[in-house]
């Protein structure tokens, strides 16, 4: 029964949370084809990879509708939902994406990784615009989603290039830091904006986060550099961490510090003829 | 224009929930399901501890989340500020239902009775098929306002034209009326008396007052 302290919501499960992950690692690959294609390389692969994980993400949120055979509808509401938008970003993006793998041409790939960065942009902003769980609404996890998806599809493009393969692992160094530094400022935020309980989660997340997610990788990429990149082992392992590490925030952000608003009254009411009001109560909110 | 809204006089709501299973009873709403709840809240550290019972549900926001969310358009706002649902087009996607603040949706994934089985005949008479794997939520029993308006009847006064959780309400704590209109019920109330809206600094503008003290009394 739902009571009057926020709760973990159950509207949106895995499913959802893995519209996040493959649809925010399959953008970012996209996105990732730019550096292959500047160095000549061939990206129908980032192109292919990325679009069917985009197109799984969206598969698991088919499943999860209650009326799956009105998915169209989904389109309905371009002028406000950010839902609509990816919906429409995403049916634009599979069709320049599959010209692009037939064509090949440089333009339709960079095209494509246009709308792919559109569409981790719309998935940020379904987030956001969740106004009933405070841990979404925080302006902060928008950039921080970014980051991560695209942190994870340069990750992933490491398989997948040769001739720029050091200028990725660059990419991912960078990435890397800017995601810390984002998660940093969606952590601070938290000790304010959010219920006790989406708070504390987050707290418990932060330091393996940082350390496995982030100074683990770092360090693994910058001795693989400074060994003049004989040991490629080290940034693959890099790689996995950074990927794995973004996957596992992203379910924890969608599944685990998804608390709700919750109820509050500014004012107790007064009581009988002679009472007064006073202090009201936000349970659940602070200490 | 109008704007129908909700004020709950918190010094008078004693928490019996008759509200409740007047809502649920006029709706059919299956178990876990109630859209008009009333909160059982204490306020305070022992030994000066109080208690508060505040009715909650769908605010009516002006400026809702959880209209600005859906992707179908089910959700939508009338002229007179009542958020409804549209049962034929809404996918379920339950998207408004992580945007409300005010934790006033509901999808269900069967039909379920109270009390099993088939189902009370006043759940049979209002069970709809339609309501089930989509987004429900109170509907300011908005055909008894349609129907009551249709007979020249003002929503808030007339009882055939004001929602049933009002017309229960034991002690007049819950009142329905038109906000936009200074003569009515609800505004004289708001005027009157110390009031708030419950999360007010979300931008969600909600149609729901809370009567807390009377006018300029803050300092008693
Ligand atoms: S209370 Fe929730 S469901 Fe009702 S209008 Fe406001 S945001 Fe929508
Ligand atoms: S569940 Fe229905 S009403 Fe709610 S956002 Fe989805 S389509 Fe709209």
């Amino acid at each position: 029964m739902r009571g009057i302290t926020p709760y973990r919501q159950n509207y949106w499960d895995w499913r959802a949370a893995g519209n996040f992950m493959y649809g925010g690692t399959g953008s970012g690959l996209i996105v990732s084809s730019l550096l292959a294609l500047a160095y000549g390389e061939p990206t129908l692969l980032h192109v292919l990879i990325g679009l069917v994980f985009m197109g799984t993400g969206l598969g698991l949120v088919w499943l999860e509708i209650g009326r799956p055979f009105r998915a169209l509808n989904v389109f309905l509401h371009p002028q406000r939902s950010w839902m609509t938008r990816e919906g429409f970003v995403a049916t634009v993006a599979f069709g320049v994406g599959a010209a692009a793998m037939w064509f090949g041409h440089a333009l339709l790939i960079a095209g494509t990784a246009a709308l792919a960065l559109l569409f981790l942009y719309c998935q940020a902003h379904i987030l956001q615009a969740s106004k009933g769980i405070p841990a979404w609404r925080e302006p902060t996890l928008a950039p921080l989603i970014i980051a991560t998806g695209l942190t994870e599809g340069v990750a992933a493009s490491l398989a997948l290039v040769s001739a720029a393969f050091t200028m990725t692992m660059v990419a991912l160094v960078v990435l890397l830091t800017l995601r810390a530094w984002s998660w940093r400022r969606y952590r601070l935020a938290s000790e304010t904006g959010m219920p006790t309980a989406a708070a504390r989660v987050l707290a418990a997340f932060s330091m393996p986060f940082l350390l496995l997610g982030h100074v683990l990788p770092l360090a693994l990429l910058i001795a693989d550099m400074a060994l003049g990149n004989r040991y490629p082992a080290l940034t693959y392992f890099a790689a996995v961490l950074a990927f794995g590490s973004g996957w596992t925030f992203k379910f924890m952000v969608v599944r685990y510090a998804a608390q709700t608003q919750g109820f509050a009254i500014i004012h107790r009411p007064a009581r009988g003829p002679r009472g007064s009001g006073g202090e009201g109560v936000k349970p659940g909110w602070g200490s | 224009m109008t704007r129908y809204v909700m004020v709950a006089d918190l010094r008078r709501c004693v928490g019996c929930q008759t509200c409740t299973a007047a809502c649920r009873h006029i709706n059919g709403t299956p178990p876990g399901v109630q859209w008009r709840r009333v909160l059982d809240m204490e306020i305070g550290v022992y030994p000066d501890v109080h208690r508060a019972f505040v009715p909650v549900g769908c605010q009516h926001c002006s400026d809702p989340p959880c209209l600005d969310v859906c992707p179908s358009t089910a959700t939508r706002k009338r002229d007179d500020g009542i958020v409804t649902i549209d049962y034929d087009i809404c996918i379920g996607c339950s998207y408004c239902a992580v945007a409300c603040p005010y934790d006033a949706r509901y999808k269900v994934s069967r039909a379920e009775f109270a009390y099993g089985g088939e189902g009370m005949a006043n759940e049979q008479a209002v069970f709809d098929p339609r309501r089930i794997n989509v987004a429900t939520k109170c509907t300011f029993c908005v055909d008894r306002i349609d129907a009551g308006t249709a007979k020249g009847l003002t929503p808030g006064v007339d009882p055939e034209a004001t929602p049933a959780c009002v017309n229960s309400c034991i002690a007049q704590a819950l009142h329905f009326g038109d906000i936009d209109d200074p003569d009515s019920n609800v505004s004289k109330l708001v005027r009157d008396n110390e009031h708030f809206r419950m999360h007010e600094e979300l931008g969600t503008n909600p149609g729901f007052y809370y009567l807390w003290d009377a006018a300029g009394e803050e300092e008693k």
